[in-house]
C-alpha cells in the first residue's frame, strides 16, 4: 500500500524515513504542539515550498535544466488567485477561475520559453530565463491597475478559510477551530497530494527518460527519444506545479506582491533548498525546504546568541551577525555542490546502501 | 623557397569583414533624432547612452572572453563589480581632501588611485575565485552555474560583512561635476570622461587581441581550444590571465558605475548581471566587438526609450535581444565554434 502510494520510490534509508516522518508529523501537529502564529506560518511556508522545490527539482534535478524563471510561475499562480479574488470577490468560483487562468498562462509561457530556447545549451537557457523573469517582475510592478504595483494586492478569501470563521465555539485541545486552521490543513492535504503526483511522474517511464536526458542527452536522443519534447514537457510540468504552489501561497497569506512571490531572492532560496536537500530526489526537496525555512526563521535567533557572546572580536561579530545567515547557507550550498552533489538525501541513501552491502548475505 | 611561400600567404582567402552590425549604432541614433525632435536633447541623450554603454562594455568584455575561451559562464561576475565600487568608496573616502579640493589634478589622482586599487583588488579576488570556485567544475555546465551563483551569494554577503548592508554614497570629485555646453546641449562632464575611458579600454583591448601574440592565442583559443592546446600552448594559464583581467575590468566598471549612480549598494552586482547577459548574448558569446556594439545598443536604447516612452524602457533590453536573435540567432558576431 505504502509502496504503491510512494510509486515504489521508498526512502531507502532508515534515517531518511525517520526524518520524513518527523517532518510530516511536525507539520500535522504544529497547531497543537507549537502555539503561536509564527510557528503556524513557518509550517505553512514549509508546505508551500515543498511543492515549489519539488517542482523545481523535477526540472533541475531530474532533467538537468537550470531555469531562473521558476519564481515567475510561482508568481503567476499567486497573482492569478489574488487578481481573481479581488475582481470576482471571495468565492470558490474566484479561486477556481484564478487557478485555472494562472495555469493557462503558465502553460503558454513555459511552452513558448521551452520551445524557443531549450534547444540551446544549458547556460544559454539559464541566461534567457533570468532575463525573462526579471522582465516579468518589472511588468508585475508596472501594471499597477491590475497587480497593485509594488504594494501588491490584499484580498478576501472564501468565508470557510477566513480567520473569522469558526467550526465550533469551544476550542479543541486548546486550539480554536477557525478558518486559519482549516486553511492550514487544506494546505497540507494539497501538498501531500501534489507531492505524491510528482513522485508518480518522476518514477514513471517518462521520468526515466528525463533522467536519461540528464545523464547523457546525446545517448537518449540516439535511443530514439525526442529529447526536445521531453525537455519541454518537463519544463511545462514543473511550471504547472510551481503555479499551484503560488496559488497556495496567495490563499494562505491573503496577500500577494512582487516581493512575496516574484523576487530573485526566492529564486536563490529555491536553489539552496534543492541543492542542500539533494538534487534528483523529491525527498531532498522536502528535507531541503524544511531545513532551510526553519533556519531562515530560527537560525537568526541562534546567531543573535552567538554574536552576543563573541561581541569583542569585530570581524567575527560581523560574520555571525544575525542578518548574515545567508552567508552560512551560501557556504553550505557551495560545499554541497562540491562534496555531496546528491545533497543530504543522497548522502543518507548512500550510507544506508553501503551498510546493506557490508552485511553478510546481502 | 621563399617566393612560393609568400605567394601562398597572399593567396589565402580572406574573410570579408562583416560590417553590418556596426551600422546599427548610427542607424539607431539617426532614427531616434526625428522622434525626439530637439537636437540638443538628442545630443544629451546620445552621450548619456554612450557613457552607459561604455561602462557596460568594460564590465561585460571580460565575461564574454572568459566564456569564449573556456565555455565558463560566470554568474558571479557581478561580485567583482560590487567589490570595485565599494573599494572606490573606501579609497575616495580616505582622500576626501583631494576629491573636494576643486583642483583637476588632485581629483584625477584620487579617481585614478581608486580605480587602480579597485582593479587590483578585484583582480586579486579573481585569482582566488578562479581557483576555488571555477576550477573544480570545469566542463560541468550545470554545476558551474550553481557554483558561480553560490559564489555570488557568498561574495555579496561578505561585502555586506565588510562594508555593511546599506547604500554608500560615492560622490564625484568636484572637478568632474557639472556639465559642458555643446551648442544648446548640456553634456555632463563625467559622461564625456566615461566615453573617453571606455574608448581607451576598447582600443587597448582590440590592439592586444589583434597585434600581440597573447591576443592571437586568445582569439585562436576562442575559435578552437583543442587546436591551440595541441600546438603546445597551455590554454589554462591563458585562461587564468583572461579571467583575472576580466575581473579587474569588472572592478573598474564598478567604480565607474558607482560614480555614475553616485551611490553603491551591495546588490549592485546581481542587478547588473541580467544586463550583462543580455549584452553578451546580443553580441555573440565570446566576441569582444559584438559585446561592444551590444553594450552601446543597450545604452542608447535605454536612454532614448527612457525619454520617449518610459514604460517601454524597462523592457527595451529584452525587446532588443529578441529582435537581434530573430535576425541573427547566435548574436551579432557569432563566434565560429566546432
Amino acid at each position: 500500500m505504502l509502496n504503491h502510494l510512494l510509486s515504489g520510490d521508498l526512502p531507502r534509508s532508515r534515517v531518511l524515513a525517520v526524518v520524513l516522518v518527523i517532518i510530516l508529523a511536525g507539520l500535522l501537529l504544529t497547531p497543537f504542539i507549537f502555539p503561536g502564529a509564527k510557528a503556524l506560518n513557518v509550517a505553512a511556508k514549509i508546505c508551500i515550498f515543498i511543492v515549489l522545490v519539488s517542482s523545481f527539482d523535477l526540472l533541475l534535478g531530474y532533467t538537468g535544466i537550470v531555469s531562473f524563471a521558476h519564481t515567475m510561475f510561482f508568481g503567476i499562480g499567486a497573482y492569478g488567485v489574488a487578481i481573481a479574488l479581488t475582481r470576482i470577490g471571495p468565492t470558490w468560483k474566484g479561486v477556481a477561475v484564478g487557478v485555472a487562468a494562472a495555469l493557462v498562462v503558465s502553460l503558454a509561457l513555459s511552452l513558448v520559453i521551452g520551445l524557443f530556447s531549450l534547444r540551446v545549451k544549458a547556460m544559454f537557457y539559464a541566461m534567457i530565463t533570468l532575463a525573462v523573469a526579471s522582465a516579468f517582475q518589472t511588468m508585475a510592478s508596472q501594471f499597477s491597475e491590475i497587480t497593485g504595483g509594488e504594494d501588491g494586492l490584499s484580498f478576501k478569501v472564501p468565508e470557510l478559510l477566513t480567520p473569522g470563521f469558526s467550526l465550533r465555539e469551544a476550542p479543541f485541545l486548546g486550539v480554536s477551530l477557525d478558518g486559519k486552521l482549516i486553511t492550514f490543513y487544506l494546505l497540507i492535504a494539497v501538498t501531500v497530494v501534489l507531492f505524491l503526483v510528482m513522485l508518480r511522474i518522476v518514477n514513471s517511464p517518462f521520468g526515466r527518460v528525463l533522467q536519461a536526458i540528464r545523464e547523457n542527452e546525446f545517448r537518449a536522443e540516439a535511443l530514439g527519444y525526442r529529447t526536445v519534447s521531453y525537455r519541454t514537457s518537463s519544463n511545462v510540468l514543473s511550471a504547472m506545479f510551481a503555479t499551484l504552489a503560488g496559488a497556495l501561497l496567495a490563499l494562505w497569506l491573503r496577500y500577494n506582491g512582487p516581493d512575496t512571490s516574484l523576487s530573485f531572492e526566492i529564486m536563490i532560496d529555491l536553489l539552496l533548498m534543492v541543492v542542500i536537500g539533494g538534487m534528483g530526489t523529491l525527498y531532498g526537496a522536502v528535507v531541503g525546504a524544511a531545513i532551510f525555512i526553519v533556519a531562515q526563521n530560527y537560525l537568526q535567533e541562534l546567531m543573535k546568541l552567538a554574536s552576543g557572546a563573541s561581541i569583542k572580536i569585530p570581524l567575527l561579530r560581523d560574520l555571525v551577525h544575525p542578518d548574515r545567515w545567508l552567508l552560512w547557507l551560501g557556504l553550505l550550498f557551495v560545499l554541497s555542490v562540491y562534496k555531496f552533489p546528491a545533497g543530504i538525501v543522497g548522502k543518507l541513501r548512500l550510507s544506508a546502501w553501503r551498510k546493506r552491502m557490508a552485511q553478510p548475505g546481502a | 623557397m621563399n617566393a612560393p611561400a609568400t605567394t601562398a600567404v597572399e593567396a589565402l582567402p580572406t574573410v570579408k569583414p562583416d560590417r553590418l552590425p556596426l551600422m546599427l549604432l548610427p542607424v539607431l541614433a539617426l532614427v531616434a533624432l526625428p522622434l525626439i525632435g530637439s537636437t540638443s536633447t538628442w545630443v544629451t541623450l546620445t552621450f548619456a547612452g554612450l557613457a552607459m554603454g561604455m561602462i557596460i562594455f568594460i564590465i561585460a568584455s571580460g565575461l564574454t572572453l572568459v566564456f569564449g575561451l573556456m565555455d565558463v559562464l560566470n554568474f558571479g561576475h557581478g561580485v567583482f563589480i560590487t567589490l570595485g565600487a565599494f573599494m572606490a568608496t573606501s579609497v575616495l573616502g580616505l582622500m576626501t581632501g583631494w576629491t573636494t579640493s576643486g583642483s583637476l589634478l588632485l581629483n584625477l589622482v584620487a579617481v585614478l588611485a581608486a580605480m587602480l586599487v579597485a582593479m587590483s583588488v578585484a583582480g586579486g579576488v579573481g585569482v582566488v575565485f578562479e581557483r576555488v570556485i571555477i576550477r573544480p567544475v570545469y566542463g560541468q555546465p550545470l554545476k558551474q552555474i550553481l557554483i558561480t551563483m553560490g559564489g555570488m551569494i557568498v561574495g555579496e554577503e561578505l561585502i555586506k560583512v565588510v562594508w555593511g548592508p546599506e547604500a554608500r554614497p560615492l560622490l564625484l570629485p568636484t572637478a568632474f561635476q557639472g556639465s559642458i555646453l555643446m551648442g544648446d546641449a548640456a553634456v555632463e562632464k563625467y559622461r564625456l570622461i566615461s566615453v573617453v575611458l571606455g574608448l581607451i579600454v576598447f582600443a587597448i583591448m582590440t590592439w592586444v587581441l589583434t597585434h600581440t601574440k597573447v591576443g592571437l592565442l586568445i582569439r585562436a583559443g576562442v575559435q578552437d581550444r583543442e587546436m591551440v592546446e595541441s600546438l603546445g600552448y597551455r590554454i589554462r594559464r591563458l585562461f587564468i590571465g583572461v579571467f583575472v583581467v576580466g575581473s579587474a575590468l569588472a572592478g573598474l566598471g564598478g567604480v565607474m558605475w558607482g560614480l555614475y549612480q553616485q551611490s553603491v549598494i551591495p546588490q549592485l552586482g546581481s542587478q547588473v548581471n541580467v544586463l550583462l547577459f543580455i549584452v553578451i548574448i546580443i553580441g555573440g558569446m565570446g566576441s569582444v566587438t559584438g559585446c561592444f556594439i551590444g553594450a552601446m545598443l543597450v545604452g542608447l536604447l535605454a536612454n532614448y526609450t527612457g525619454f520617449l516612452v518610459p514604460k517601454v524602457a524597462l523592457f527595451s533590453n529584452i525587446l532588443l535581444m529578441v529582435i537581434v536573435l530573430l535576425w541573427r540567432p547566435e548574436g551579432l558576431y557569432p563566434v565560429g565554434k566546432k
